[in-house]
């Protein structure tokens, strides 16, 4: 099971961009997980809470949004979304097609943390936002 | 308080990839082509592979090969009766190889040497389908004890792969294996995908095996 090895790495994904932005604690964790991504969803959910035990993430959710598999099909012209992974084939006109285009993401969209406010009501992150806009 | 919204967008395996994508650069400049055997436990790599590095080596060909197993050295052991530079990676238990220990075990030896390298992963249809190890192709081995169905059954290690080698076709007919119906999971799962069927005992298809190797080398080095 490399679900564990893997909850780590979403850890230290998160925990990094967390201190980056000053934050005090990670609220939630949002993860895209395709269908050939090769990670099991439930082993994932299972290890995630091992791997935040005593981090900034303790007590974080994981929200995974999982994604099909998808491969265009060069007969009907379009992306077509596969009724299995085990029959790489359009659904409409049944022609196999291994041009996968999406199913293989596993990747961290986004996390929701917590920020102190400064004297003014405003968060270092507002501020962040408002120097890059400036760049 | 407040509650803020980061972006992140990073693939979670991205520490690895970057890694693999050094490990791969490094390993081109060599002229090397590698290769990655996946399959699940006692599929024959280690028969395959040993049979492949002494025929590359009565051939004249350059090849050095790195082993991944949970604890033993019991294949590296059975590797190096082959003649050929071998080094074992004990993944203390882990299920399968990352590029890290990969590009570690690489440290000293002169990669310019060598215009083959072989990477046995360790013995698992799962796990190992996630890592890119640095290499050109994955191979994956299908024996025909397993049953026609695997592909189906591991869909994504499968579709992972660029080539499928059917082993042990010496035992094909004791076990009543059907290579029409493993041939088409497979195509199910990876449409095009090169499907060879040999025997490390017998010799059967591994002649065809080392030219498919040798072509595979030809295109990777006129690619670059």
């Amino acid at each position: 099971m490399h679900e564990l090895s893997i909850a780590y790495s979403v850890v230290e994904i998160a925990t990094q961009s967390a201190v980056e932005a000053g934050a005090t604690r990670v609220k939630s964790v949002h993860v895209r997980l395709g269908a050939l991504a090769g990670v099991v969803r439930g082993a994932l959910e299972f290890s995630y809470e091992i791997a935040c035990a005593g981090t900034m993430l303790e007590g974080s959710s994981l929200v995974v949004t999982e994604l099909p598999a998808r491969v265009y099909c060069a007969v009907c012209g379009i992306e077509v979304e596969l009724e299995s992974v085990q029959l790489f084939c359009c659904p409409r006109c049944d022609t196999p097609s291994g041009d996968l285009r999406q199913g293989r993401e596993l990747d961290v969209e986004y996390i929701e943390v917590d920020l102190p406010g400064d004297e003014h009501g405003n968060t270092s992150a507002g501020d962040t936002k408002r120097n890059s806009e400036q760049e | 308080m407040e509650t803020r919204v980061l972006e992140i967008r990073k693939g979670i395996l991205n520490k690895n990839d970057e890694i693999a994508r050094r490990l791969r650069e490094r390993l081109h400049a060599c002229g090397l082509l590698t290769v990655n055997l996946v399959s699940s436990p006692g599929s024959g790599k280690t028969a395959f592979l040993q049979r492949t590095l002494r025929m590359l080596r009565e051939a004249g060909k350059t090849a050095a090969a790195l082993v991944g197993d949970l604890a033993t050295d019991n294949d590296a052991k059975r590797l190096a009766e082959a003649g050929v530079p071998v080094k074992q990676i004990t993944t203390d238990g882990r299920c399968h190889l990352e590029a890290q220990m990969v590009s570690d075990h690489l440290a000293d030896w002169d990669l310019r040497s060598f215009e083959y390298l072989f990477i046995e992963n360790v013995g698992n249809l799962v796990c190992p389908s996630s890592y890119d190890l640095g290499e050109d192709v994955r191979v994956v081995l299908l024996s025909v004890a397993e049953g026609e169905d695997k592909p189906l059954k591991y869909p994504n290690i499968f579709n992972s792969a660029d080539i499928a080698v059917i082993t042990k076709m010496d035992l094909a007919e004791a076990c009543e294996f059907d290579l029409d119906a493993a041939r088409r999971n497979l195509q199910a799962v990876r449409p095009g995908m090169q499907t060879l069927t040999t025997s490390a005992k017998t010799g059967t298809g591994m002649s065809e095996w080392i030219e498919c190797l040798s072509q595979e080398r030809r295109a990777r080095n006129s690619a670059d």
